[in-house]
């Protein structure tokens, strides 16, 4: 057939597709197209250098925010992706949860409020507890925001799951623990890592909760990088967002298989 | 046999860190969100419990020196400007997502996949970085002039940065794989039947996009226009790093209430706002799309 009878074919879309990834990817570009630029003055191109990598790489104020940034997000991760795991096996597979409903808006309550509002909500409750210290703050709050990013992914796991595998293996007298660790765990795993690394990456992505908790030296990379663009465009500061993109890049993808290879 | 009363309740105790989280984090300073925007600003930033209602006030008008009320629209042009600013993102991105998703969804399962991997990753590029970018491209000597130079265009132009023409598309440009995503869910669900029946009635393409498609994604594009729509409302990155010093959205404005200008009551009486906006947005769009399913359930 014809791919002009095909009446589900609209003309144009492709083309307007074609543009539209452009779009999407053009700005990218152009950071790391510059990121390589030898002259100081980021949109005059004097010639090819690695300098800016390795300025960047040598930068101790962006190791220590990166730092930061890691140990913060694995505690985040790590906390989140627990608590997730445990809402998840009771709202999926509890039987007679009462108010599971509500029960499951209030595990995505930060999903339902902007982030601004939650920065906030955790800097008075921090400010009214008197707590000072501010990796523990950032860990507290990271936790709070990346628990429904944890959650989704092994819920939709959990939801997609064979029930018959876990009451056959009840019923080959495993208890309940022993079916949850050989059965059911090994079975959600990819949904639980999937959730893992998405709350790995929203916390190391995180801005305006960390910006507005930022005191006590618990600097995080956005918001090292934040101060960098307030001095100004600067190749370094494109050398450093290529170095980040590269990271996301690898993690999304190992992301998108691990959920593709079900 | 089963003592009921001995078995701990795995229900309660599984939910417990999660909803205990939330109570301490969130519910709870909302609950203090609240009290302090009807307090005292404190001498020295952060807040008294002296009952006022000066902070809503303060959003209204200014205090002369006697007392006196003077209307200053300042404070209620932000929140206008966040309003527009966020139904035109979720309009442009209602508008560029549906062809693509649509394109998306019609091809074979290797390239579909690929796609929508592309659609996804600028997602998890870190977020001040995608914002970072529109600097140098509208920025002065950016990549936008220079072009227009280089073909004879323009002579000498005003930046394009700072402005709200560069907070939308920093805006557009950050949130639309959040409505690409759910349209492309529901494009996808369609039954291909139901358009080939539309044109063996005689409708043509633009009657069955009309008719028959459109209609039929409507939950897709609810939920899409929820997921860009909510975002933009609390923005904070691009009107601060887009937007200038002076055209602000609430988002920064709040932090800058909790940050240099030390205003924390004030701070939180527009934090209020915009959970309301949030609120009335959120439930305006449930109620519709229970009526669509409604619809549906009867048709």
């Amino acid at each position: 057939m014809n791919a002009d009878d095909d009446v589900r074919r609209y003309p144009g879309f492709g083309l307007f597709s074609a543009i539209f990834f452009a779009y999407l990817y053009l700005p990218i570009a152009v950071v790391v197209f510059y990121s390589f630029n030898a002259n100081r003055i980021v949109s005059n191109w004097g010639g090819f250098s690695l300098h800016w990598y390795a300025t960047a790489l040598s930068n101790a104020n962006l190791m220590t925010a990166v730092k930061t940034s890691l140990l913060v997000a694995a505690v985040a991760t790590v906390a989140s992706t627990l608590v997730a795991l445990m809402a998840a096996l009771v709202l999926v597979r509890g039987r007679d949860v009462r108010f599971r409903r509500i029960s499951e808006a209030v595990v995505n309550l930060p999903l339902l409020l902007p982030e601004i509002v939650v920065a906030v909500a955790v800097l008075i409750l921090f400010s009214e507890i008197g707590l000072a210290n501010g990796m523990v703050k950032l860990m507290i709050a990271h936790t709070t925001f990346c628990i429904p990013f944890a959650f989704l992914p092994i819920r939709a796991r959990l939801q997609g799951m064979d029930l018959d595998l876990e009451e056959a293996a009840r019923d080959l007298y495993a208890t309940g623990w022993v079916a949850f660790r050989c059965v059911t765990l090994p079975l959600i795993l990819p949904g639980v890592f999937a959730g893992a690394m998405l709350a790995f990456v929203i916390s190391m992505d995180d801005f305006i909760t960390s910006n507005l908790l930022n005191s006590g030296g618990a600097t995080t990379l956005p918001v090292y990088i934040f101060s960098l663009i307030k001095q100004g465009v600067s190749p370094q500061l494109n050398a450093i967002s290529t170095l980040i993109m590269i990271v996301s890049v690898v993690l999304a993808t190992v992301a998108f298989l691990l959920q593709r290879r079900q | 046999m089963k003592a009921p009363t001995k078995t701990p309740d795995w229900n309660v105790l599984g939910l417990l860190p999660a909803h205990l989280i939330m109570l301490l984090t969130l519910i709870i300073p909302i609950g203090i969100i609240i009290v302090v925007s009807f307090s005292t600003r404190g001498p020295y930033g952060g807040f008294e419990y002296v009952f006022t209602t000066a902070p809503y006030k303060q959003l209204l008008f200014n205090e002369g020196w006697t007392g006196e009320l003077e209307f200053n629209p300042q404070y209620l042009i932000v929140v206008a400007r966040t309003l527009v600013l966020s139904a035109v993102t979720t309009s442009i991105c209602l508008l560029l997502s549906f062809p693509v998703a649509y394109f998306i969804a019609l091809q074979r399962p290797a390239i579909k996949v690929l796609l929508i991997y592309l659609v996804t990753l600028p997602f998890w590029v870190s977020m001040i970085v995608r914002v970072y970018s529109w600097i140098i491209i509208l920025g002065k000597d950016g990549v936008v002039e220079k072009t227009l130079r280089g073909l004879g265009l323009v002579d000498n132009m005003d930046s394009l940065l700072f402005g709200n023409t560069a907070m939308l598309l920093g805006l557009v440009y950050s949130y639309i794989p959040l409505m690409i995503l759910p349209i492309f869910a529901s494009i996808e669900k369609l039954d291909p039947a139901l358009i080939e029946a539309s044109h063996d009635l005689y409708g043509n393409r633009l009657t069955t996009l009309r008719r028959v498609i459109l209609p039929l994604t409507r939950p897709g594009m609810i939920a899409g226009a929820i997921l860009v729509f909510v975002p933009s409302l609390g923005a904070v990155l691009e009107p601060t790093l887009l937007g200038g010093g002076k055209t602000m959205m609430m988002g920064n404005l709040i932090q800058l209430q909790f940050g240099g200008a030390r205003n924390w009551p004030l701070g939180a009486a527009i934090a209020i706002v915009l959970m309301a906006a949030v609120m009335v947005f959120l439930i305006f769009q449930g109620l519709r799309s229970m009526r669509t399913e409604g619809l549906e359930r009867a048709a």
